[in-house]
C-alpha cells in the first residue's frame, strides 16, 4: 500500500514538473509582452519591469531561477498583472471560496446522481430508467451558462432573501452551488447507472437471489460498492477540477473564487500567475487521483493482490 | 456426381443472406427511438443553418442589420422570433450563430478524429515503452486546466493567424471581411482541437492495442504483411465503430466548449456571432426580455441534446456488449 502511494506520488511530482516546463516555454509564446498592455508605460519603464521581474534575462536562466525560487525560497513569484501581490498570496485568498463552493456543490451532486443512477438501473428500461436518463442528459446539455441566469431570474428575483449575485451573506452559496452541482450529478447518474447495470448482470447476483436474499439487501451488502466504481473514478478529476472554481459559474454570481484567474492569468499573460495555478492544480489532480485509487483498492478485493 | 453437386444448391437456399455489423448495427439503431429523434433534430438544424439560412440571406434577410425604432419585437412583430436588442432579426442570428457554432465543432471534430487516430493508433500498435511514453504525454496534458491550456492554444495561434491575415489583406489584397471573419474562427478551432484530441487518442489507443493482441493481426504478420497494410486494411476498419461513436459524442462537447469560450469574450468575435455569444449578450437583457436568451439557449441546448442522444443511440447500437441491454 505504502508503495503504490509513493510510487503515485513521484510520478505526480514528475508530471507537474513536466507540465510546468511546457506552460513556462508555452506562455512565452504568447505574442506581446505582460507589460504592454498597461496603458502610459514607455518603453524605459517597460524594460525597468522586466528587470524588476528578471524578465529580461535569457530564457533557461528564468526558468532555473523559477525553480530556485520555489525549491529553496517556496516563492511561487509576483503576480505580473496584479502588482504587488504575490501569486501565493492570490491563490491562498481565493482557493478557499472555490473550495467551500466546490465542496458544497460535489455533495448535492452525488446526492442527486448516484440515487438517480441507481433506481434508473434498477427499473432498466422502465419509465424511471428513462425519466432519470432525460433529467441526467438535461444536467449535461442546459449548461451553466444557460442555468444560472435562469435561476437568477426565476428564483432570485422574486425572493427577498436571495441575492442575484455576490458573496456577502451565507445565502449567496445556495444558487451558484445548485448550478454547479448538475453537471456532476448528471454524469454521476449516467456512470452510476451502467456500473449498476453491469453489476446486476453478474452470476453471484443471481446466486444471491436464488438463494432467496431481500432484494433490498442485495443492493446494499452486494451490489452498491462494486457499481460506484466507474463513479470513483470519475469522481478523481472531477474533484479537481470542481474545488479550484468555475469561471462561468463564479463569474455569473460575482463570487471572487481562483476560476477568474485561469482565465486572467493567460489573457494578461502573467507568467508566474499562470504557472502557479498550473502547479497548484496538478498537485491537486495528483492527489484527488491518488484518492480516487485507493477508495477503489479499497472497494474491489481484486485490486489489491495487483 | 449428381448428388454431390445436389446439397450445395439447395444448400444456398436454405442459408439466409448474412447481415453486416453495419446493417445489424442500423437495425438496432431504428429501434431506439430517442436515438432517432435525435438523429432527425440534427438533420433538422443543420438544414436550418446551412441551406435555409444562406437561402434567406440571399432573399434579402440578415442577422446583422439593426433597427433601432424595432428593438426587441415580439414574435412575428419583425421577423418570425422577433428581435434582439438593437432590432436585429433574432431567427437570422441564432441561424447564422449556429453555422459558426456547428462549423468550429465539427472541424475540430474532423482535427480530433486525424490526430487522435494516428497518435492513439501509433501508441496502440507499437506499444511497450513507446506507447506508455505516448499515453504519458497524453495523461500529463488532461491534467492541466482545460481554461488554461485552451487558451494558451488560441492565444499563442491566433498571433500567427493575425500576422497572416494582413499579410493576406495588404499584399494579396484580399477582401478583409471576409479574412478577418476566418482568422477569428482558426485559432478558436485548433484550440479546442489541440485539446479535445487527448481523449480520442487514448481511446483510439486502447482499442489499437486490444485488436493488435488478437490472432488476425498475428495471423496477417505471420504472413508477413506491410504494418501499414496491417494497420489500414486489419486495424483500422475494426477501431471504425468507437471512432464514429467518439466523434458523434464529441461534437456536442465542442459545441460547449465554443460556447463557453464565446460567452467568456475568448472566442467568436463580432461581426462573427455564435450560440455562446448570442446566450451571453441575451443574459445582460434577462430583465428585460428573455427571448433574447431563451431562443439561442434553448436552441443550443435541443443541439447537445439531439448529438448526444445520437451518440449514445449509436454506441447502443455499434457496440451492444458496452450497452448491457
Amino acid at each position: 500500500m505504502l508503495r503504490i502511494i509513493l510510487s503515485r506520488l513521484i510520478q505526480t511530482l514528475v508530471v507537474v514538473f513536466l507540465l510546468v516546463t511546457f506552460t513556462f516555454f508555452a506562455v512565452r509564446a504568447i505574442p506581446g509582452n505582460p507589460f504592454a498592455s498597461d496603458k502610459a508605460t514607455s518603453p524605459e519603464e517597460q524594460a525597468a519591469l522586466e528587470a524588476y521581474y528578471g524578465l529580461d534575462k535569457p530564457l533557461p536562466i528564468q526558468y532555473a531561477n523559477y525553480w530556485k525560487n520555489i525549491l529553496v525560497d517556496g516563492n511561487f513569484g509576483d503576480s505580473l498583472a496584479m502588482k504587488g501581490r504575490k501569486v501565493s498570496t492570490l491563490i491562498s485568498e481565493s482557493f478557499p471560496i472555490s473550495l467551500k463552493l466546490g465542496l458544497l456543490s460535489l455533495a448535492l451532486g452525488m446526492g442527486i446522481g448516484i440515487p438517480l443512477g441507481i433506481i434508473a438501473a434498477l427499473f432498466h428500461n422502465k419509465w424511471q430508467d428513462y425519466g432519470a436518463m432525460i433529467i441526467a442528459m438535461a444536467g449535461i446539455c442546459v449548461v451553466a451558462f444557460v442555468l444560472g441566469p435562469i435561476f437568477q431570474l426565476t428564483i432570485a428575483l422574486p425572493l427577498d432573501w436571495l441575492n442575484v449575485a455576490g458573496w456577502n451573506r451565507p445565502s449567496d452559496i445556495i444558487l451558484p452551488a445548485i448550478t454547479l452541482c448538475f453537471g456532476v450529478a448528471a454524469y454521476l447518474a449516467r456512470l452510476t447507472r451502467g456500473g449498476m447495470l453491469d453489476v446486476l448482470s453478474q452470476d453471484y447476483i443471481r446466486s444471491a437471489k436464488a438463494k432467496g436474499v431481500p432484494s433490498l439487501q442485495i443492493i446494499t451488502k452486494h451490489a452498491l460498492k462494486p457499481a460506484l466504481m466507474p463513479a470513483v473514478t470519475f469522481l478523481g478529476p472531477a474533484f479537481a477540477a470542481i474545488i479550484t472554481g468555475s469561471f462561468v459559474v463564479e463569474n455569473i454570481f460575482l463570487i471572487p473564487g481562483m476560476g477568474q484567474y485561469f482565465v486572467l492569468g493567460i489573457t494578461s499573460k502573467d507568467y508566474n500567475l499562470v504557472l502557479g495555478l498550473v502547479l497548484f492544480y496538478g498537485i491537486l489532480m495528483g492527489i484527488a487521483n491518488l484518492l480516487s485509487d485507493l477508495a477503489l483498492i479499497f472497494m474491489d478485493p481484486k485490486l489489491r493482490t495487483s | 456426381m449428381n448428388t454431390s453437386l445436389q446439397p450445395l444448391q439447395s444448400e444456398e437456399t436454405i442459408v439466409e443472406k448474412g447481415s453486416s455489423l453495419w446493417a445489424d448495427a442500423f437495425v438496432r439503431l431504428k429501434k431506439n427511438k430517442l436515438a432517432i429523434l435525435g438523429g432527425i433534430i440534427v438533420i433538422v438544424i443543420l438544414v436550418a443553418c446551412f441551406i435555409v439560412a444562406p437561402i434567406l440571406a440571399l432573399c434579402g434577410f440578415s442577422g446583422n442589420e439593426q433597427d433601432l425604432s424595432n428593438r426587441f419585437a415580439g414574435f412575428g412583430e419583425k421577423g418570425l422570433l422577433g428581435t434582439d436588442q438593437l432590432g436585429r432579426d433574432l431567427l437570422m442570428r441564432v441561424l447564422e450563430g449556429g453555422q459558426i457554432s456547428l462549423l468550429v465543432a465539427i472541424m475540430a471534430t474532423c482535427m480530433t478524429v486525424t490526430i487522435g487516430v494516428i497518435y492513439g493508433g501509433i501508441a496502440g500498435y507499437v506499444g511497450g515503452r513507446t506507447g506508455n511514453v505516448m499515453m504519458r504525454i497524453v495523461d500529463g496534458l488532461l491534467a492541466m486546466p482545460f481554461l488554461i491550456i485552451v487558451i494558451l492554444f488560441r492565444e499563442i495561434i491566433s498571433g500567427h493567424v493575425d500576422d497572416l491575415a494582413r499579410f493576406l489583406i495588404d499584399v494579396w489584397r484580399w477582401s478583409d471581411n471576409t479574412v478577418l471573419r476566418f482568422a477569428n474562427l482558426i485559432p478558436l478551432t485548433f484550440a479546442i482541437a489541440g485539446f479535445g484530441w487527448l481523449s480520442m487518442g487514448r481511446i483510439v489507443r486502447s482499442s489499437a492495442e486490444s485488436l493488435t493482441k488478437q490472432e488476425f493481426v498475428e495471423a496477417a504478420r505471420s504472413l508477413g504483411l506491410s504494418h501499414r497494410r496491417i494497420l489500414f486494411r486489419h486495424i483500422l476498419p475494426n477501431m471504425l465503430g468507437p471512432i464514429i461513436i467518439y466523434a458523434t459524442l464529441t461534437i456536442p462537447s465542442f459545441i460547449l466548449y465554443e460556447a463557453t469560450l464565446s460567452y467568456i469574450g475568448l472566442g467568436i468575435e463580432p461581426p462573427n456571432s455564435s450560440w455562446g455569444k448570442l446566450i451571453q449578450e441575451g443574459a445582460n437583457f434577462l430583465e428585460t426580455n428573455v427571448t433574447v436568451l431563451a431562443v439561442p439557449a434553448i436552441l443550443f441546448s435541443l443541439t447537445l441534446f439531439a448529438f448526444n442522444f445520437l451518440g449514445d443511440g449509436l454506441r447502443d447500437a455499434l457496440d451492444p456488449k458496452a450497452s448491457k441491454d
